[in-house]
């Protein structure tokens, strides 16, 4: 069977997919980046192809902003930013989505989309109150595991008020409800309509909402936070049923696509290269000018890969032509 | 006295030939780095906005290579950048510096007033060595421009990107050391006609303007080289500001070189009928132009808490939608990561496509 593969690198979870050429899902992987995206992606790997030993890889798509280090690890054939990708993996499910709703583990975006394809966007600037870190750590707080927020959330009957502007006022605010006596329910409704607020006036910012509205990203599994944007919207939100792996969805779309209008084979170097190698990142301060950049550099064993972060693109450009085109984004 | 003036762009390379010209030493702050921006970031107020902080870095860096007099400008408005050289002095005073500080008042079209200030710094420089002196910083101000567009033009459209920016660097460098207004010239023409030469990719590159604040817009340490990071994505950039521009404007009154500021501000309405400081009104005007010449998009930039931009921010979605144009904006601070910032143009860039493309299918079927 041929498949193509969808890989999204987040800051908080790793996502993979395996879709087969009809672009039905066939396996997907959703599991935490642990600050370590080199293993979490082998490991990943690892159990998406558990059990599938016939299958023959035609496409790698990956995304999210470890996009590059799974690309280098992987071989991708295409490396595409989250947006993109978010959008034509709802667009598949729902072909007459308007508005996508999107909050992950760092950033939160909000997706126009007219005739299927992206017609503006924005994404949370200087902020990252109201994404999913934020509720991770405000339910370590309370000694919550964070699957159960969004349950323990939807018993209020009177959310508490709480600031939803800077995720350090939030938390003072939520403190301070808490030991005046609010039920810990009510202030955890309180947060979700909180953030609520703080999506539409930081990353929405009066853009319209219309229907169809598709609400996705690791925090769409909060039921808490889906009452609050249907309290506050007034309108229905569609949650895919793959809500979590949707960057991911779209990074194997992507890559069929780009494999169904080329001859070309892809890029992809194998399981044995994944699963062998031993990946090693190095980093150094180049002493080349006063910029002092911190270049990171990935290996494979002594090959090394890729290089990063530094500004003139000194070290980027000292790899030779081929292995850049590997890295190539679009 | 050994003179220094902050960075802006390339405009040190006219400003040193200024100072040349007037017998005037001068000591050009080093290269804008992570150093620069640290000691800026550590000196100035919080809440000042990234060309403030840059300018205390330039001032301290300068300052311990031994100048110790500091050019800067003034000027009045809402833009708090009027009071900066005030700020600033303060603060370098503060930390204990000797200098002196000549404040340079935006004339607006008043040309012997900036004499008269020139003057007081001159040694006995006769009229019309100082005259000649103006004209030829001017000319190389012009030349630049014209190898910074050369660039932006080639840079999207070239196979070796790497290749069409070393052949800038150089033609700044070679413009930087001329002594006359021919060299500088063919410094530029020659730089151009070498990127021409250059194997192109078969693609026509998409078109984006480039509007806001006009510090992030010159100096590219401000926005990230911003320029280019889109030309090496494949995207053509062209500014809304370019320093000869705004001199021309702004310090002679118009009358040394034909530009379209009064066509800009015109075009910002009925959007945007005052002027709200800064380059607000200009970054509406330019965004309408953009349009109607046909771009694909806009960016605007800016530094954080900028508020004359801010305004426009407000009035962008608007003149998006009346126009029939995408637009994003990008605040710009201090931050190491790229990341962010190239996530945010990848995803615009491939919209701006797809939207072009849809669009344009439609009209063949």
């Amino acid at each position: 069977m041929n498949v193509y593969l969808g890989i999204d690198i987040g800051s908080v979870s790793s996502n993979f997919i395996m879709m087969n050429n009809q672009k039905e899902i066939i396996k997907n992987i959703y599991r935490r980046t642990l600050g370590n995206p080199v293993k979490a992606i082998q490991t990943g790997f690892t159990d998406l192809m558990d059990g599938c030993e016939e299958v023959t890889v035609k496409g790698v798509g990956t995304t999210g902003s470890g996009r590059h280090l799974a690309a280098t690890l992987l071989g991708a054939d295409v490396v595409k930013n989250e947006i993109t990708a978010h959008a034509v993996a709802a667009a598949q499910f729902y072909p007459e989505v308007r508005t996508i709703i999107e909050i992950g583990g760092q950033d939160s975006k909000i997706i126009i989309m007219r005739d299927g394809i992206v017609h503006d966007f924005a994404m949370n600037t200087v902020c990252a109150a109201g994404t999913g870190s934020f509720l991770d750590q405000q339910a370590s707080r309370l000694n919550m595991a964070i699957e159960d927020f969004g349950g323990q959330a939807v018993k209020s009957r009177q959310s508490v008020r709480i600031a939803g502007r800077c995720g350090v006022f939030a938390e003072s605010d939520m403190i301070h409800k808490q030991q005046m006596g609010f039920p810990v329910e009510d202030i955890m409704m309180g947060l979700c309509e909180a953030l609520v607020r703080n999506y539409l006036n930081n990353v929405a910012k009066g853009k319209k909402i219309e229907d169809l509205v598709v609400f996705q990203g690791g925090v769409a599994a909060n039921e808490g936070l889906r009452a609050a944007f249907e309290k506050v919207l007034g309108q229905n939100l569609h949650i895919p049923p793959y809500y979590n792996v949707m960057g991911a969805i779209g990074a194997a779309i992507l890559a069929l696509e780009k494999s169904q209008g080329s001859r070309q084979n892809s890029r992809y170097k194998g399981c044995d290269y994944i699963m062998d190698g031993q990946f090693l990142s190095s980093s150094h301060e180049c002493k080349g000018c006063p910029n002092l950049c911190e270049v990171v550099a990935i290996k494979r064993d002594q090959d090394i890969l890729a290089y990063w972060g530094d500004r003139c693109k000194k070290w980027e450009g000292s790899l030779s032509q081929t292995e850049k085109a590997n890295l190539q984004v679009v | 006295m050994k003179v220094t003036f902050p960075h802006m762009g390339n405009m040190h390379v006219a400003l040193k030939t200024v100072f040349k010209g007037l017998k005037i030493e001068s000591v050009p702050p080093p290269p804008i780095t992570k150093r620069t921006l640290e000691l800026g970031v550590k000196y100035s107020p919080e809440f000042a906005c990234m060309p403030m902080k840059i300018n205390v870095g330039n001032f301290i860096e300068a300052l311990e290579l031994g100048a110790d007099t500091i050019v800067m400008g003034g000027g009045w408005g809402p833009c708090r950048f009027g009071l900066y050289a005030q700020v600033e002095k303060d603060i370098l005073k503060d930390l204990g510096f000797d200098f002196n500080m000549v404040i340079l008042e935006a004339p607006d079209s008043k040309i012997s007033e900036l004499f008269k200030q020139l003057k007081s710094l001159g040694q006995n420089v006769s009229l019309l060595q100082a005259l000649k002196t103006l004209k030829l910083a001017w000319n190389k101000l012009d030349a630049i421009e014209i190898v910074e567009k050369n660039l932006e033009y080639f840079l999207p459209r070239v196979i070796e990107k790497a290749r069409a920016d070393k052949l800038y660097q150089e033609a700044i460098e070679s413009i930087d050391r001329a002594d006359g207004k021919n060299q500088c010239y063919k410094a530029a023409f020659e730089a151009a006609k070498a990127m021409q030469e250059l194997p192109t990719e078969n693609q026509e590159p998409l078109k984006i303007g480039l509007v806001g604040e006009i510090y992030t817009i010159l100096e590219p340490a401000a926005n990230f080289e911003i320029i280019k990071l889109l030309g090496y994505m494949g995207v053509e950039v062209e500014r809304s500001i370019y320093l000869t521009d705004w001199i021309s404007a702004h310090l002679f009154g118009g009358y040394i070189k034909k530009t379209d500021h009064k066509s800009i501000i015109a075009s910002a309405q009925p959007y945007l009928n005052y002027w709200v400081g800064g380059h607000g009104q200009e970054t509406i005007g330019s965004t309408v132009g953009f349009a109607r010449q046909k771009c694909d998009g806009v960016i605007q930039i800016a530094p954080l808490t900028c508020m004359p931009e801010i305004v426009a921010q407000a009035i962008l979605p608007t003149v998006s939608v009346k126009e029939d144009i995408p637009c994003m904006t990008l605040w710009f601070d201090e931050l190491s990561g790229t990341a962010g910032i190239q996530t945010r143009l990848e995803a615009f860039t491939d919209m701006i496509y797809r939207r072009k493309y849809r669009a344009s299918n439609l009209k063949e079927a």
